[in-house]
Parts: structure tokens; sequence; C-alpha cells
């Protein structure tokens, strides 16, 4: 089933974070645009200068602020900018999702992948899976604090 | 009270087609902070900028977000127009509503509600952005190049040439390099020497380059135009004011049974010695675990008969301080161990030698004086065997993965020349490819084949031994042919992979410049920026970026220095302002930060700290902008959220990430 399908089928939209560095896989999305290569909208791209500026605190945030998936895009390993920042980013990120996951955010929530700029596809690939994987996993409520919820 | 302009564009239809701008200002008009808001066809153009700058002053603005393509194409055109109309730089911020929203979405309304949410995000974000300075520091007006290669000395010249002081620091006791030890070079093969020493003479007559040879670099701090750098001027025990070079020392001292590593120890030196006889500088060594006086304290032979009084057995070692503005890395390679390469009976019979001893042998000033000859017995070889990539494109972890790129090359030179000097030997090259870009270079291999009539065999060795006569073994297969071959031979040349020099990765590590797996310096960009290291005002020139040729490297060398040139040429360097930077009342000295920064831009201090009435003294981190590059690894890494990034600080992105989840 197409995600437009699921779309008209389900009220549910999921709000979708993904933390871009600022020199691979924010221009492998600006690439996977101007390719004209869709992904959907409930995506939602937030620049860094490195996937090592991400503190697990933003995730968290994104969580509690009622996200219902967050993904860090980064320079694959041995291409960072700084050299390396994703090693860092790597190891944070495998800690913060395993005590997510025991939290019940589970691991199809969260993910990290490695998009350099000239993979416009891999970029839109990895957004639509990881879309579709939330549309199968549905809201997420574990982490999401109420107090925040407006309406 | 902040007042924040928004700037819709629509970029033709690119934003317009798929984005409801109007929709979208008038969403943005709502949004807390926000005074103004337009759309315009085309933001980036003259009258697009003009309108931003009128905005600017009528309303007063603080800040400015521009809704338009990615901050990759057009923000430095933004934060120019807001420069122009008098807003800190700093203070702009752009939403991304074309490559990420209107180039990849097809329905108006989806398009439109992402661009609205991203038009917040940015909008909250550049609520919370302050106006930021570039920086700036010095620049001191000389360079130092590490190695006397052809690629320092060339580098050196041409520094030099542009009116630059530079220093040449190199390990052994003269500049040459490996290319001193070539006999002839592809594809001319015109001889090494005779156009490597005029211009090793050149760089040392020089007025404006300094050579410390023997010497080696200790400890480097500072950054980019404001290097500190210390120097070891190893003790030679010799007065280089004194020395008048006459070689009667090298010539009477009793211990003589060092192997000779300009030689590739295929013959000994003395104990004091010079590298080669037109060694710069003309002034010889002691090697200390060789000479009798300082392993006995008896003998003292060489300080008698030195007419000069030249010969200091008290010396020491020297540390020289000195600033530079830039610094460059030419540390070459070496060829790497056979040791694990048993296959090719190098390391148990002297007829197994590797292309450089070779160079060595038919060298005039060699230790044979030119003759090439079976070391095992002093005969001249009939049949010669080159076994091509040895340990190059080699993917087990006893070889190397990359091409050495000069072996294909010099193996034909080498072939060339042996068929020259014995029209009677048979020479057999056993290749997997035979690779000749370069100008002349395909045309040089041709006449290896056509001309002089070298058989070339596409197929590797399988193993090298020795045949009951004495003469060697080689076993292999002709990949062309499908055949297994077997062929005695009284000569085998292994054409060994290259490597960077052993010292490469502590010099790197000192520069905080990145190496690569196979101990390569990494540039900062592979086709964009291949002489400059990811580390501002460190440069690469030469074998320790990548495998190279003669040519290459002069030209890299040339590239390198003109980068040099062109950063001493500036009085002043303006530093990126987006750098991190720690509030020294959270700071408890911990040294988390300072782990992770790639750069060694965080060092500690001791300052004094006003906390809740209290004054005190604590050890607090600070960062050096001039060497932060912002990349905000430090800012995770601390436990008590002292440190920030400006431009993306914590509550900058925290603020994007409310202003999405809302």
């Amino acid at each position: 089933m197409s995600i437009e399908a699921k779309n008209e089928n389900k009220e549910f939209k999921p709000l979708i974070v993904a933390f871009c560095c600022n020199w691979c896989s924010y221009a492998g999305a600006d690439l996977a645009g101007s390719s004209r290569l869709a992904y959907p909208a409930d995506v939602k791209i937030i620049r860094v200068p490195c996937s090592c500026r991400v503190n697990p605190l933003f995730i968290l945030r994104a969580f509690q602020k009622g996200a219902d998936g967050v993904i860090l895009c980064g320079c694959h390993p041995g291409d960072c900018h700084y050299s390396t920042g994703n090693y860092y980013a790597r190891r944070r990120m495998t800690l913060l999702f395993s005590m997510l996951d025991y939290l019940g955010v589970e691991n199809g929530r969260t993910r990290v992948e490695w998009v350099s700029a000239a993979e416009g596809v891999k970029f839109s690939q990895t957004m639509n899976e990881f879309v579709e994987k939330i549309y199968s996993l549905g809201e997420n409520v574990r982490l999401e604090d109420l107090r925040c919820k407006k309406n | 009270m902040q007042r924040i302009g928004v700037f819709v564009c629509h970029c033709g239809t690119n934003i317009a087609g798929t984005v409801d701008v109007k929709r979208v200002v008038e969403a943005v008009k709502k949004e807390p902070g926000v005074v103004y808001a337009e759309d315009y066809q085309y933001m980036c153009s003259e009258a697009g900028q003009q309108k931003i700058a009128d905005a600017v002053k009528n309303e007063h603005l603080t800040g400015i977000v521009i809704c338009s393509c990615s901050p990759r194409m057009h923000e430095g055109t933004f934060r120019k127009a807001a420069e122009k109309a008098g807003l800190n730089p700093y203070l702009v911020e752009i939403a991304n509503i074309r490559e990420q929203c209107s180039w990849i979405h097809k329905d108006m309304e989806e398009g439109t509600e992402k661009a609205v949410i991203l038009a917040r995000a940015a909008i909250a974000k550049v609520m919370l952005n302050a106006p930021l300075q570039p920086g700036e520091s010095r620049v001191v007006k000389r360079a130092l190049v590490i190695g006397g290669g052809i690629a320092g000395i060339q580098t050196a010249l041409d520094i030099a040439d542009a009116g630059y002081e530079v220093d040449i620091v190199e390990k052994t006791p003269s500049i040459g390099g490996r290319m001193s030890q070539l006999d002839k070079t592809f594809p001319t093969l015109d001889c090494s020497s005779c156009i490597l020493t005029p211009k090793m003479g050149e760089v040392n007559a020089h007025e404006k380059i300094n050579i410390y040879t023997y010497s080696e670099v200790e400890k480097v701090s500072g950054f980019v135009g404001d290097f500190s750098v210390d120097i070891r001027k190893k003790a030679r025990y010799v007065d280089m004011d004194k020395c008048t070079g006459c070689g009667l020392c090298q010539e009477k001292c009793p211990s003589r049974k060092t192997p000779n590593e300009f030689n590739r120890g295929l013959n000994t030196r003395p104990a004091i010695y010079t590298p080669f006889a037109q060694a710069v500088p003309n002034v010889p060594v002691i090697d200390t675990e060789a000479c009798i006086k300082f392993k006995t304290g008896k003998c003292g032979v060489c300080s008698k008969v030195c007419a000069a009084g030249a010969i200091d057995y008290t010396q020491k070692d020297e540390i020289i301080t000195r600033e530079y503005g830039a610094i460059v890395v030419a540390t070459g390679f070496d060829t790497i161990n056979l040791d694990k390469f048993d296959e090719y009976y190098y390391n148990q019979s002297k007829d197994v030698i590797t292309a450089l001893e070779l160079e060595r042998l038919m060298n005039a000033a060699g230790p044979t004086g030119g003759n090439v000859v079976r070391l095992s017995n002093g005969e001249h070889p009939k049949n010669i065997v080159f076994i091509q990539c040895v340990g190059s494109r080699d993917v087990t972890c006893r070889g190397k993965s990359y091409c050495s790129k000069i072996c294909c090359m010099y193996t034909a030179k080498q072939a060339m020349l042996l068929k020259d000097h014995y029209p009677d030997v048979d020479v057999h090259v056993f290749y997997i490819d035979v690779r000749t870009p370069g100008k002349n270079f395909d045309e040089f291999y041709r006449r290896a084949v056509e001309e002089y009539d070298v058989d070339y065999i596409k197929g590797q060795v399988g193993k090298v031994s020795e045949a009951e006569n004495g003469r060697l073994l080689v076993q292999g297969v002709d990949l062309i042919d499908n055949r297994q071959i077997k062929m005695e031979a009284d000569l085998v040349v292994l054409a060994t992979a290259i490597e960077p020099n052993k010292d490469v990765r502590k010099i790197a590590t000192m520069l905080t410049a990145s190496i690569d797996n196979n101990n390569f310096l990494t540039e900062a960009h592979p086709k964009l920026r291949p002489v400059e290291s990811p580390t501002a005002g460190i440069f690469l020139s030469g074998v320790c970026q990548g495998p190279k040729d003669i040519p290459e490297t002069v030209a890299q060398a040339g590239a390198a220095a003109i980068k040099v040139v062109g950063l001493l040429a500036k009085d002043k360097l303006v530093t990126n302002p987006c750098t991190a930077q720690s509030n020294p009342l959270f700071c408890n000295g911990c040294s988390a930060c300072e782990k992770v920064c790639p750069y060694g831009a965080i060092s500690y201090e001791e300052q004094q700290v006003m906390d809740g009435g209290v004054r005190e003294n604590r050890r607090v981190a600070v960062v050096n902008s001039a060497l932060c590059q912002g990349c905000g690894a430090c800012t995770v890494a601390c436990p008590s959220g002292a440190m920030d990034l400006k431009g993306f600080s914590n509550r900058q992105i925290l603020a994007e990430v409310d202003a999405i989840c809302r």
C-alpha cells in the first residue's frame, strides 16, 4: 500500500524531525530536491553543522513535543567534514536509541543514516522508508508530554 | 523586543507553483515577533534585495527570515544584503522551502502547510540569533616546510621567490630526499641528480630560505597564521660553521660497518658521514651508535685529522622555537617492508632486490659504480625478471589497496636502461595491468616493448625460489596464453609498493591534520582543495598526500606554495564567528570537551568567576576561536551544559524543534 493511500485511510499524520549535517546530508536533501525525488511532507529538516552537534536532548525534546520519529543524517564514516564528528554521533545515538527503546520508544522510530552530498536518491529513499515505518508503528505516545499539547 | 521581517520568495514558479506564498505570508504574520512579511518574485535579485534593505530600515527589523531556496545557495547573498542595510549578517535565517518543500511535493495544500512550518522554525531560531562579529588574527610572514625532498625543495623555492621567509626541516643529514637516490628519471631519461642538485644548491643559497637538516619537528602549537613550532636540531658533533666539507674524516674513520641507508643497505658507511657526495649542507654527522669514540671513549681519529677543528664531541641537541604563518607537510614516502611477502624470496636471496635498490646499483655513484651485478656473486645477470604490484593493489592486510602509480613507468625505464647498458640481457616483466597515464608516458612504455623488446607477461608471480644451479627460479602464470611459466633468473626486481613516511602519523597528530587508513594525509577536498589539509594553515606537498611521480610532485609543490603565499600575503585573517563558547559559570573544568575537539581548539585556564556573589578562581575551558571550526562536538560532550555553539546554540535548535513539533 502506498503512503498516499494510507493517508486517505487514516487520520494519522506523522511528525518526523530529521537532523541533517550541513556538509553531506543537508546537501543530499538539496540534491533530492533539485532532482525532484519526492518524499512525504511529514519530514521536517533541521540543519546542524555536524551530526555530532545533535544533543540527545534535542531528540528527547522532539519526542516530548509529540514527534513520531526522529532521524539523524550525517556524512559517511570517514567523510566527516570535521573528520570525526559522525563517529561521536554514532556512539551517542547507539546509547540513546537503546535507552529510548527501553523507555518504550521503539527502535523503528529512531534512525541514524549516512547520506553524502551526492546521494539524493538515498536521501529520498531513506525518508520514504522511514515514514513508512512510522506509519506502521502509528502514533508515538510514550514520551509525549501532554502539557505541551495545546489543543 | 524583537522585530522580525519575513520575506517569501516565489522563485518564479519554482516555489509559487506548489506553495501558496500569499498564504505563507498571512500565516507568518501571526507569529509572535513578526512585524513585517511580504512576498516577491525573486528575492535574490537586485530588486528583491532592495526590498529587504528597505524593510530593514523602515520597519527597524532586528532579524530577518527569507523563505527561499537552500541556504547553501543564497545564504551569503542575503547576509550581504542585510549587512548593506545595516543589520548584522548573522541575524538572517533561511527557511528552505524550495529544495526541501516545493520541489518534492506536488500537492499545494501539503506544500503550503510544510512551508509555513519551516518558516515558523526559522522565525523561532532567528528570534534567538545574536549579532556575531568575525574575529581577526595575525599572520606571521614565515612558512615552515617539513621535509627536504623535491616536494619540500620546490615548495620552499616558490614561497621564497614570492618574497617570504621559509624554513625547511629535514630529518636526515642532507636535503634531496628520494629523488637524490634515483639514477635516471622517466620519461626523458635525464639523470636525476643533474636536475636535482642545482635545485638543492639554489635552496642552500637562497637568502630567504633557512635549512635545518638532521632536525625534527618536536612540538606544534597555535593555529593558522600563528603557529609556534619547536624544532629539535640533533647534535651533529660537527661544527657547521667550521667544517669545510673536505671529507677527510669520513675517509679515515675506522668504524665502517654501518649499513649505508642512502644506498639502501647495499654497502656500508663510516660512523662520520654525509649521505652522498653532493649533500647539502656538505657537513657530515657522527652516528653515535656506530662511533667508537662514543661507544668506548677511545678513538677520536676524526678530530685528529680535521684541519678545521670542526669536530665537537660535546655538542648537544638544540631546541629552536620559531613562529610560522603556514606549515607545509612534504614528508614523502618509503617502500613497504617485505617481511610478509616470503613468496618473492626477498629476505632469503641477495639477488632479489627492490626497484629502489636497483636504482642505487645502476647509479654511477652507487655502491657498485653503476655496474648492475648479482649481489650474491658479483656476476652480471643475464636474465632479469621484474615483478609488478608487490604489495600494491593488494587488498589483503599485508599489502596496500592502492596503486603506487610510479612502478609501471620506472620499471619500463629500468628495463630500457638495462637493455641499453647490457644488450645481451633478457628482461621479463610480470604485470597485472600496465598503467601509463601521463604526458609521453604511454609512448615511453611502448618504446620499451617495441624498440627494446622487453618481454611483458600479463600475470602474477606465485613463487620465487632458489634453483639447484644457484640461479633463481621464478614461477608464475601467463594469463593471456593461460599457461604456467617457470623460468630461471639471475636477478629479480620487485616493484615494491610505496607508503607514506613512517613519521607522518606523529607529525599529523602534532599538526592535528587528518590522515587516512593508509597514512596518507587527507586533503580538504579531494577535487577542489587537493593541496590543503582540512586543518587551516596546513598544506600538503608530494607523496605524503598520495602516490605521485616527480612532475606531479613538483606541480603540487608549486600549488601548495601559492596557497601558502596567498595566506601569508594577508595581514589579518578573518575567522568564522560560528564557534563554540564556554560559559565559565557552568564549566567545571572536566576536560570532556577538550578530548573530543578534533582541532585542539580547547584549552584550560584559571579564571576568576563571580558565582552567586562569591568570587573564586576556577579552571575553565577556553575556546580558541581561530582554531575552532564550529562542529559542535564539544557542546554535546559537555556534561554541565557550559559549552554552546554560536549560530547553532542549544536554545536555537530547541526552538526549531519546538516550532516544528507544535
